[in-house]
């Protein structure tokens, strides 16, 4: 039979094929069922644990993570690791021959910096899910986005998808551009300059614009994706205050009117109501931010069975 | 499952008519059981028991003049086998639209071997309510000495006996190109 999805790790779109996200995505769109359940869990991943290691702040992965974990009977355990604990002294790669010496099936990482799921895949023999790395990817948040788009445009192939915003700093961006090109969407990137390399469109081989302005990314686009300004992230002063930004580069009703008519709009979350997105807008019946958190937890599921799902057995 | 190519077929123990007779043999039996398609509630599980069950649905229809419900399991998710597969089956949907609570369900399957299929079916029935009853319909039963766990067929197409080293293959319209029932010879290793 078609396996759907060989790899055991989940580290990044950009390693999956096009058949890959396929996979995860149909397998995704069937846990969905659960979830609307009155009993939302089914024994599937019994007796199997799955570690959340946290080094960075998140409240909605890390829940919709653990919710996929429980709903399929895994045991969950999640580790918040600021960075001051790490300062006692130990080493990414001890932390992870720690926590894997307590052989769990799967541990789910984010991380400040770009390629640690990657290191950690090396260390590890359990399964690494990557929740998000520095500014490289979010795997999951693209998958849920796709699926999201899929159940309002039916398709991917031959979108127009506008992403606005601090691409720059974002791994939503990276994960989403790879997938959605991959799919054979075509992807149209804007924000200040400061935060829209150039060189951008250098991501990937194909389908990818960046465009000078924001208006000209949502000209007809199918589906626009907002970016939250993540000031975390920016060491240095990218554009003059949060009022300009808002006046340049948020998305409002006007700059909206340019999509088309039946454009919808999705954010990551958590949203600068009135910075990158007015709330006119987000609460609008376009706004389908509320969806991309519901389908968040099947695409975990999705993932976390994929990664999992017959391990013990070998190979 | 090995290659469907490289398994050589013994026998055909049924063809097409005769496997339509065995539906509506089983029909009968479920409405003459049941006294009528009252609150009967035909499950047919993924992937050969889904076109049988909607056959007895059909024929339940013609006799009875009323349509009985209708649902689907997948039973991926409850295998007791997950660990040992090799890798991740593919999931498909579970679709009980309708409450199962105090109805009697018909499970409906190809083929009852070990009998951990429906120890599956019914752990998910379970997890979504309280039927009044529950039923087992097979089009063919492979004989209680291959029973695994103490589950046996309440409806059976057909009776037969097999040897471990055979498979039975039902072959439907949906999934093959003709239909029937055979007796294949698996491949020595």
């Amino acid at each position: 039979m078609e396996k759907p999805y060989r790899r055991r790790d989940l580290l990044g779109i950009r390693e999956l094929t096009e058949a890959d996200i396929r996979g995860i995505l149909d397998t995704a769109e069937n846990f969905r069922e659960i979830n609307a359940r009155e009993i939302k869990k089914v024994p599937t991943l019994r007796g199997k644990t799955v570690i959340n290691l946290f080094f960075e702040n998140s409240t909605r992965t890390r829940t919709s993570f653990e919710l996929a974990a429980k709903r399929l009977s895994a045991d969950a355990v999640n580790i918040s690791v600021s960075s001051s604990s790490v300062s006692k002294g130990e080493t990414l790669v001890d932390t992870a021959l720690n926590l894997d010496a307590m052989q769990p099936d799967c541990i789910v990482v984010r991380h400040g910096s770009a390629g640690v799921p990657h290191q950690l895949a090396k260390v590890s023999r359990a399964a690494v899910v990557n929740a998000g790395d520095g500014a490289n990817e979010h795997p999951t948040q693209a998958l849920l986005d796709a699926m999201t788009i899929r159940e309002h445009k039916k398709k991917i192939q031959g979108l127009e998808v506008a992403i606005v915003g601090d691409i720059l700093h974002s791994r939503v961006a990276r994960s989403n551009i790879h997938l959605l090109t991959k799919l054979g969407a075509k992807v149209r990137v804007a924000g200040p300059g400061t935060l829209v390399p150039g060189d951008f469109r250098h991501l990937v081989s194909d389908g990818l614009t960046v465009c000078p302005h924001v208006e000209d990314a949502i000209e007809g686009a199918d589906v626009v994706m907002i970016l939250r300004i993540q000031r975390e992230r920016q060491d240095a002063a990218y554009f003059p205050t949060l009022r300009e930004y808002s006046i340049h580069y948020g998305l409002t009703n006007d700059r909206l009117e340019r999509a088309k008519k039946d454009a919808i709009v999705l954010h990551p979350g958590p949203m600068n109501r009135g910075i990158e997105i007015s709330s006119d807008v987000a609460d609008s019946s376009r706004s389908l931010i509320l969806d991309q958190v519901k389908y968040g937890v099947a695409v975990r599921m999705a993932v976390l069975y994929l990664a999992t799902g017959g391990s013990a057995g070998g190979s | 499952m090995p290659d469907e190519k490289s398994l050589t077929e013994k026998s055909r123990i049924m063809d097409s008519a005769r496997m339509k007779r065995a539906i509506s043999r089983l029909a009968s039996e479920i409405v003459e059981e049941n006294q009528g398609a009252k609150d009967v509630y035909i499950v047919g599980i993924r992937r050969r028991g889904v076109p049988l069950a909607e056959r007895i649905v059909d024929k339940i229809a013609e006799i009875e003049g009323e349509m009985p419900l209708f649902g689907i399991i997948d039973i991926t998710l409850y295998r007791d086998d997950l660990s040992t597969v090799g890798a991740s089956p593919i999931v498909n949907r579970t679709e009980l639209d309708t409450d199962i609570d105090d109805k009697i369900i018909v499970l409906v399957d190809d083929v009852l071997y070990t009998g951990r299929t429906i120890r599956a079916a019914l752990d998910q029935l379970m997890d979504f309510g309280r039927p009044r009853k529950v039923q087992l319909a097979v089009l063919i039963d492979r004989g209680r000495e291959h029973r695994e766990l103490p589950i046996q067929a309440d409806f059976v197409g057909k009776t037969v006996p097999t040897k471990q080293s055979e498979i039975i293959r039902v072959m439907l319209k949906e999934y093959d190109e003709v239909e029937g029932v055979g007796i294949f010879e698996k491949p020595s290793e």
